[in-house]
């Protein structure tokens, strides 16, 4: 009897690494998922934070899948080897500031390693030629292959027979006859294949995973980097991005503001870090002071602050202001009027 | 058989799930690990972590904003 053979798949959570899995399962191959984590995963942040969100039926997808498959999955904290990736793209960036060609070769490296550890056979990943702008081109798969590291050891089962053979196939570990030849951004083959193999339920498709896509999101992130004069960042600067209004009334300083009760929550946990404030006699927003404030812009920190609350109407309110390691103190301010409020100061 | 405690409280998931995989390489089966977060989310993913894994869930609730969970560790066979 031929011994198993064992694969580790990049699960995503997407309807193409399951289908990539359950192809390889369909061949008799041991397989266990790896996920990774970079931070800037949309999974559940923003349901974890917003109130609106948390009554929602909220799930990770990746663990979904992988219990949907019968599967062990992996998750990989790769935060800290991330930046790297995110601030010096050798491939460069796609429509915002998502380096998905790099993003996918890094991955796939850290697969090999895993593999290599664990002494499994080769690498498998649900990319489809042609499906995606960046990553999953026909030139730039060799790409990932090489660079990688995986060479001839990364099978992409769901477009496999629009490739050369790779080396599972050519030692006959897995039948590549057996496999697709799916290509191009239609996701109707994958649809198809879904509704074979009886998956009634699976993730929205492609596209959606990464905060790094967005625009607004990018946008902030270099708004970031600029004010810092310098392309780093920590954990808590890109969770931060994800919550809140974010202004910047000068250049040295910016401000978050919560928009719900669930993003004051989230907010106060960052309150021994940064400077907070909010509005003492009306209900309204926390706010968060990124960047060396003095006292003039603290002030009209405030009126910016109390524009956003109840208390917007009235000629003076009272604002806490919390700076970290002090006694809260109070400022009055005037509410500034929205006229007042600059549009250029929206990040 | 110990019974440990990781705190993730901060921290959203998937990072509460990262700390325990990651603790749980660490010990025996049949050791217990104590996980506290604020993530809501904490409550599925940490059970759907168990079952895939083999572990078992021995305790989940959440008082206020506190997420507790106490898994006992299995021998690693998947038990969906």
């Amino acid at each position: 009897m031929s011994k198993q053979r064992k694969a580790a798949v990049l699960v995503s959570g997407g309807l193409d690494s399951m289908l990539a899995v359950r192809v390889l399962q369909e061949q008799g191959i041991h397989v266990e998922g790896i996920n990774f984590y970079t931070g800037f995963c949309v999974e559940g942040h923003t349901h974890a934070i917003r109130k609106k969100d948390q009554q929602k039926d909220k799930r990770n997808n990746a663990l979904w899948v992988a219990e949907q498959l019968g599967i062990k999955l992996h998750i990989v904290d790769i935060i800290e080897e991330y930046k790297e990736v995110l601030i010096n793209p050798k491939h460069g960036y796609g429509a915002n500031m998502n380096p998905c060609l790099d993003c996918k070769i890094f991955m796939v490296k850290k697969a090999v390693e895993w593999m290599v550890k664990k002494g499994f056979d080769f690498i498998a990943t649900g990319e489809v030629v042609g499906q995606r702008p960046m990553s999953q081109r026909k030139d730039t798969m060799p790409v990932v292959a090489n660079e990688s590291g995986a060479e001839e050891l990364l099978l992409r089962p769901l477009c496999a027979k629009n490739l050369p053979p790779s080396l599972p196939e050519r030692e006959g570990w897995v039948d590549r006859e057996s496999l697709y030849d799916f290509s191009g951004r239609t996701r109707k083959p994958q649809m198809a294949l879904a509704k074979e193999f009886g998956f009634e339920e699976y993730a929205t498709p492609a596209g959606g995973c990464c905060f790094l896509t967005d625009e607004r999101y990018s946008v902030k992130l270099v708004d970031l980097w600029n004010a810092r004069g310098s392309r780093d960042y920590e954990m808590d600067d890109i969770m931060l991005l994800k919550v809140g209004r974010h202004l910047r009334p000068a250049p040295h300083f910016k401000m978050i503001v919560s928009r719900e009760e669930g993003e004051n929550h989230f907010l106060q946990g960052y309150k021994n870090r940064y400077t907070t404030m909010y509005c003492s006699d009306f209900t309204g927003p926390l706010v968060l002071i990124d960047g060396s404030a003095s006292e003039e812009d603290l002030e009209l920190a405030g009126r910016i602050t109390a524009r956003f609350g109840k208390g917007k109407s009235a000629p003076e309110v009272t604002i806490v202001v919390r700076e970290p390691g002090a006694e809260p103190r109070e400022i009055k301010v005037a509410p500034l009027p929205p006229s007042q409020v600059d549009k250029g100061w929206y990040i | 058989m110990a019974h440990y405690t990781i705190d993730t409280k901060g921290l959203l998931c998937p990072m509460p799930v990262i700390r325990l995989q990651d603790r749980a390489e660490t010990l025996q089966p049949g050791d217990q690990l104590e996980v506290l977060s604020s993530d809501p989310g904490a409550l599925n993913d940490i059970p759907a972590w168990c079952r895939i894994n083999g572990h078992s869930v021995l305790k989940k609730g959440q008082e206020g904003r506190e997420v507790r969970v106490v898994v006992e560790l299995g021998n690693g066979t998947f038990s969906s």
